[in-house]
């Protein structure tokens, strides 16, 4: 699709606006709708529309595939290590009243982390999924290539 | 209708996603409408064409005939329709649901959490459990999706020896 002029010239000027939209819907959650989730998968169709109207090694120039299966563990991660440091100190998993002196920032923080962990998380996995899908049907075509 | 062209099913089911997008924007539950125009209307549609590039454009014609099948959907709607004839009336403050925990969720997320969006509170904190679960789900998935079409990559010379 990368001759199409409109198109790729549509999609480099959506592409930030996307990525900062995905920024707003992912810090503004706490009062607006939208979090984490919502904001990764917004985060990942940008990228893809990126991948899909210019070029698969141009989107993974930005988040190369070994990245991206970090990211997605390191989401999980954070997420899993706030419930372990409100266990250490003093309070229950994922209680996250302790995590400050104030109980209400405690949550605040607490709920900015896992949001974060779980952007990372969606984001990157939808992004891989997409990868993977692409990287088979061009295994795929060379195959047919070999073939004939 | 009947239509065996599958670009043109996915469209459709996308369209369906917006439509009911909005559905949920108008009964006020702007969160999950969010979250349905963007994995319903956008991502899900993406990996359905991107299906549909790896296997067939066209759905094969089936031998069988379509009775039975036709005759459980038609008698699992009836029972579903039926089940809504009980339900309470739309917004209805008596409604069983809102007799649980909701009230109590409402009531005590100024005080306790002091995150203006009630859903939120829910999601992250009351119900941080599911979603670290759910969160998990999601990194499970992308696993799979590694291990099935990105870690099987055989050398040409074996690719060729299989038939």
């Amino acid at each position: 699709m990368k001759d199409l002029v409109v198109l790729r010239v549509i999609t480099k000027l959506f592409f930030p606006l996307i990525l900062l939209f995905a920024l707003y819907v992912q810090f503004h959650g706490d009062f607006g709708p939208g979090g984490g989730f919502q904001a990764g998968v917004i985060l990942a169709t940008g990228f893809i529309l990126y991948a899909m109207v210019l070029d698969l090694e141009h989107a993974q120039r930005i988040v190369s595939p070994a990245t991206l299966r970090n990211l997605m563990a390191l989401g999980v991660l954070i997420y899993a290590g706030v419930g372990f440091e409100s266990m250490f100190m003093g309070g229950k998993f994922l209680e996250y009243r302790v995590l400050a002196d104030n109980p209400l920032l405690g949550q605040h923080l607490g709920i900015m982390l896992i949001e974060f962990g779980v952007f990372l998380t969606v984001a990157s996995v939808l992004i891989t999924i997409y990868y993977g899908f692409v990287a088979r049907h061009r295994e795929n075509h060379t195959d047919q290539e070999h073939h004939e | 209708m009947r239509m065996r062209n599958l670009l043109a099913v996915a469209m459709m089911t996308s369209i369906y996603s917006l439509l009911s997008a909005s559905l949920f924007v108008v009964l006020d539950a702007v969160d999950v409408a969010l979250t349905e125009a963007a994995v319903g209307a956008g991502f899900s549609t993406i990996m359905m064409l991107a299906t549909i590039a790896l296997t067939a454009e066209q759905e094969k014609v089936p031998r069988h005939r379509a009775l039975l099948p036709l005759i459980v959907v038609v008698t699992t709607g009836a029972a579903l329709i039926y089940g809504t004839l009980d339900m309470p009336h739309y917004g209805d403050p008596e409604a069983p649901i809102h007799k649980h925990v909701a009230a109590a969720y409402i009531h005590d997320t100024p005080t306790e959490i002091g995150v203006p969006n009630v859903v939120t509170s829910v999601l992250a904190s009351y119900r941080g459990y599911d979603t670290l679960g759910e969160v998990t789900v999601i990194f499970t998935a992308g696993v799979g999706v590694l291990v099935l079409l990105v870690g099987r990559r055989r050398n040409p010379e074996e690719r060729r020896r299989v038939p």
